[in-house]
């Protein structure tokens, strides 16, 4: 296909705002797919995507529209994979930008917005949903050309939902989205926007050609990684598999690799052909870290090896899945597991228990810290137990945060970030009543309960962004909790200074809410060093035994006694003290987290 | 009685159950369901209003018992006629009850204040009645009213005086503590009262309110806003009891100690040490040897199936040495006796070193090769025998 009859492109959008709806659309209106096949929300094809209606791996479909051939880069919907989005990104010319008609723009549109702004994309804005009865298409177009700075007319108004102008857009693609311009005959360039990995052919590339050719049976070179392969078959999706011979300049599609190992193709990389290659890789491949970090362990210590086995099969698919074995005393065998983010530990966890059929107790998240050594040297700290008590120096990571928030809830927020150790930055109108909140805020204070806050404060208006920005010094203490007498290592947590107070109280009234009286007085403790910071007591039961009991009765109270027992199993022991797995739970308030995913 | 006339092996029993119990069971539980009314908290297999049918209930009842009588010995230890309210049931009938039983050590009977008459009284020490168990659950008028009881706090007093002037000198009470409503003040006033009566024996429940019944319907949520008061009841009533000078022997029973008189409730006494016994009724349990049988609640099936020459419907428990080993822990740490772990070859389910923390706790004493739990871990007793159990 000739270039200038190429258009790739793809669809951003906050959540909920109607992605994948449209993404239906264009299949069905290009007859991509027969209206039998099709089915709602086709490109999220794994089951936890579909079921909460987000997109975690993109993909990539070829249309044909009006003699053009469109490629559609789905990108996924969500900060934790931000640089996915900018790899997908980086594969197009240009992005549809979706802004929902009743509820114009929110944080990450804005987010996605940027991204695309940075990679000189085109953008075509487009206001979905405007068959609702709230929609107010002009109120967002006004504020979607705002934000691009062009004219509120070429905003498209469309309803994905009813099919309304989405032919517009697919116009609109056409007429306003760069073709691609790769040098067709120079040495081939593909970057990797994209992989999955297919139990019987391995690893597959999603990429987009960027100069030159690649053809089915050459010999690949990944140039960052350095891995090697042969492309075992080629081709674009349709959305299934469609083989071809070859990918030429400013194509986009699919390389099965046949490598078994997905770490060894990452995101980002540069393809180019082992003989004749390249000499310089496409630019901006960076190695995603892990940045929030916690510990993975089987509610039966039975299962370690099937949560082993799970966590290989996982890394398969996710590079940027981390772990490594830990040991609890508290919580025996398990993994201390690396995620980008909270929304990506909670698939990962939703993953495990679902796919795998695991029953996991996960710690309280954490963040990654970087402490000082005696040496001079730095070395990075996953998990509270591991902080040195009295460490000399500690940096810990910030993010740059965005709410966008209606103004009467800007004091409000700005409390809630103050609160959070926040560092203002800067604030803007994006319209007479919305106001952007630009905030550097320490990573370590949003795993907790932040967007929880952030919800309740805003009576839900606020939304939320935010990408890393960097480690920076902090002033932090490491609290632990003492349960019986005895640390409870899985427990520990490291917060700043003037919060750790604050944070060791709530977590001991918290477990006692948690940890079931008893046949003995349980003292809670949370304690920095050896000074005890905080303190609570479950009360002993003062009776536990069934009055009656004669012949009659004796099966009965036999079950119930065993019940009991079997209870008791279920409780993790320390030092003697029962305790439920619930109570590990109860400083993870991921709830906060969950409402934003649904 | 000998074994002569060997039974239809009945579903699910094996012969060699039967045979090892023949002649061998010393206890004997009788089971009359028949009640003038159904009491709010009641769970007990219970049939009201159909005085017409105690007559063919007992001729079945006879008819189990001569079923069953090989397996008891010529004179068996005690006989517990239980019920239902077994004095409700018709005199003629009740008569021919307590006529056809084995001659036996301790026979009790259980009695509701409102059927006790000097005649009842008559009927029942004619039929070698020794010991009788009176509900009589509160003395508040209010309480008894919450519990659905027919008889007042009066009607307990004068049944307890007719049956003392007809020669009992082994009667016990039976309490409820725990009741929607109950202050500790009213369970002070109702433990006085029936102390004021000198009751051989004392049983004290505390109310269990079971979910889905009438009774938790209506008050589970005033049991609920007084569960913390209420906490303390049990250590109330042991403290009181004891302190009236009367032996805290099982969890939830009371004895007088008389110089040369064991006053505690040998029929369940036995129970709680282990032993195999008979029940015949409807309801009635069964325990002979690796088998617990259950007698189905209807009286209609009861009755058809032995009018036919039948055993009653029943269903059968198989206990494995476990599960036998777990409740002879179970129903062993009730009792203020050492209980041998080893000898009764329960150390198997005993986890050795839950037993050493439990003892450092002061919840369990070591007494020469036995066990027993504090008065602290007997109000824990489930949680301690939960703990204990490996």
């Amino acid at each position: 296909m000739d270039q200038s009859r190429i258009r790739n492109f793809s669809i951003i959008a906050h959540i909920d705002h109607g992605k994948s709806t449209l993404a239906d659309r264009v299949l069905q209106l290009t007859e991509t797919v027969s209206e039998r096949e099709m089915r709602d929300q086709l490109l999220d094809s794994m089951e936890l995507e579909r079921e909460r209606g987000i997109t975690i791996k993109a993909q990539a479909v070829r249309v044909q529209w009006k003699g053009h051939e469109l490629n559609l880069i789905d990108t996924p919907g969500h900060v934790d994979f931000t640089y996915e989005v900018s790899r997908s990104l980086q594969a197009c010319e240009g992005a549809v930008l979706v802004v929902d008609a009743a509820q114009g723009i929110e944080a990450q549109t804005l987010a996605n917005a940027y991204l695309a702004i940075e990679n000189d994309l085109e953008i075509v804005p487009v206001v979905n949903k405007i068959d609702l009865p709230s929609a107010d298409p002009d109120g967002a177009a006004a504020e979607v050309s705002e934000l691009l700075g062009g004219s509120a007319d070429v905003v498209v108004r469309i309803s994905a939902k009813t099919g309304t102008n989405v032919d517009q857009v697919l116009d609109a693609i056409v007429a306003r989205i760069p073709a691609p311009v790769g040098v067709v005959d120079a040495p081939a360039r593909a970057l990797v926007f994209d992989s999955s990995y297919d139990q019987y052919r391995g690893v597959i590339a999603f990429v987009r050609v960027v100069d030159g050719r690649l053809a089915a049976g050459a010999g690949l070179h990944a140039m960052a990684m350095g891995t090697d392969f042969d492309a075992e078959e080629l081709g674009f999706m349709a959305p299934q598999r469609v083989p071809v011979e070859a990918l030429e300049a400013g194509e986009v599609g699919y390389v099965v690799t046949g490598l078994k190992d997905v770490s060894r193709l990452r995101v980002g990389d540069t393809l180019t052909t082992r003989r004749g290659g390249a000499a310089a890789a496409l630019p901006g491949y960076k190695d995603v870290k892990p940045m929030v970090f916690a510990g993975l362990f089987p509610t039966d210590s039975d299962d370690y090896p099937e949560l082993r086995d799970a966590l290989e099969k996982l890394k398969l698919n996710d590079a940027a899945l981390f772990y490594e074995p830990e040991t609890s005393q508290a919580l025996g065998f398990g993994f201390r597991c690396g995620f980008l983010g909270l929304l990506h530990m909670e698939i990962v966890r939703e993953r495990l228990e679902r796919e795998f059929d695991l029953d996991l107790l996960v710690t309280a998240p954490n963040v990654a810290y970087s402490v000082k050594q005696k040496n001079g040297g730095w070395v990075e700290v996953h998990n509270p137990a591991d902080m040195p008590r009295d460490p000399e120096e500690v940096q810990e990571p910030y993010v740059r945060a965005q709410v966008i928030v209606p103004k009467d809830y800007v004091g409000a927020v700005m409390e809630l970030c103050t609160e959070r150790r926040g560092r203002f930055d800067h604030m803007e109108y994006l319209s007479e009543t919305r106001v952007l909140l630009t905030y550097e805020l320490p990573l370590g204070e949003i795993v907790y309960d932040f967007y929880d806050q952030l919800k309740s404060r805003t009576r839900g208006y606020a939304s939320f962004d935010y990408d890393i920005a960097g480690f920076r010094d902090g002033e932090l203490a490491r609290v632990d909790v003492l349960v019986g007498g005895e640390q409870v290592d899985a427990l520990s947590l490291i917060a700043h200074r003037d919060a750790a107070y604050e944070r060791g109280k709530l977590l001991v009234e918290r477990l006692r809410e948690e940890i079931p009286r008893q046949m003995f007085d349980i003292p809670i403790q949370a304690a920095i060093g050896s000074r005890v910071i905080a303190r609570e007591t479950v009360k002993a039961k003062r009776k536990d035994v069934l009055a009656k009991c004669y012949g009659g009765d004796i099966t009965r109270k036999r079950k119930l006694l065993e019940k009991q027992k079997k209870g008791k199993k279920r409780m993790k022991q320390v030092g003697g003290v029962e305790v439920p797995q619930e109570a590990f739970l109860a400083v993870l308030n991921l709830d906060g987290e969950k409402k934003r995913l649904q | 009685m000998t074994p002569a006339a060997r039974p239809v092996v009945s579903d699910g029993e094996t012969c060699d159950t039967v045979a090892k119990c023949a002649g061998e069971v010393r206890h004997l539980y009788v089971h009359l369901p028949f009640c003038g009314h159904r009491c709010g908290y009641c769970d007990f297999v219970t049939a009201v209003g159909r005085r017409d049918e105690h007559g063919t209930y007992v001729d079945a009842l006879v008819a189990e018992l001569e079923r069953e009588r090989w397996r008891l010995c010529a004179n068996v230890d005690t006989v517990f006629v239980g019920g239902g309210t077994p004095t409700f049931t018709e005199p003629d009938a009740l008569r021919r009850v307590l006529d056809a039983l084995p001659a036996c050590g301790e026979l009790t009977v259980e009695a509701n204040p409102e059927t006790v008459t000097p005649e009842l009284a008559e009927l029942l020490r004619e039929g070698g009645v020794n010991r009788i168990s009176l509900g009589a659950q509160s003395f508040r008028p209010e309480l008894l009213q919450v519990l659905e009881r027919v008889a007042g706090p009066g009607d307990v007093r004068r049944a307890f005086q007719t049956l003392r002037d007809a020669g009992f000198d082994n009667i016990s009470l039976d309490l409820i503590y725990g009741i929607p409503g109950q202050s500790a003040a009213d369970l002070d006033a109702d433990l006085a009262d029936a102390l004021a009566l000198e009751p051989e024996h004392l049983s004290c429940y505390e109310l269990e309110a079971k979910p889905g019944t009438r009774f938790t319907h209506a008050h589970g949520d005033e049991l609920a806003r007084q569960a913390e008061a209420m906490e303390g009841y049990a250590e109330r009533v042991v403290e009181t009891l004891t302190g009236a000078g009367y032996r805290w022997y099982e969890t939830a029973n009371f004895c007088r100690s008389k110089r040369g008189r064991d006053l505690r409730a040998q029929h369940n006494l036995a129970i709680w040490r282990g032993a195999d016994y008979l029940g015949i009724g409807v309801g009635a349990v069964s325990t002979l040897g690796a088998e617990r049988r259950r007698n189905l609640p209807s009286v209609a099936r009861y009755v058809a199936a032995l009018e036919g020459g039948d055993a009653p419907p029943r269903e059968v428990e198989r206990l494995d040495a476990p599960t036998r080993a777990v409740e002879r822990l179970m129903l062993g740490l009730r009792l203020d006796e050492p209980f041998a772990v080893e000898t009764a070859g329960v150390e198997d389910v005993v986890d050795a070193d839950a037993l050493e923390r439990l003892t450092v706790a002061g919840l369990v004493d070591r007494v020469g090769e036995g066990v027993r739990l504090t008065s602290r871990g007997r109000l824990l007793g489930g949680a301690v025998t939960a703990e204990l159990l490996a």
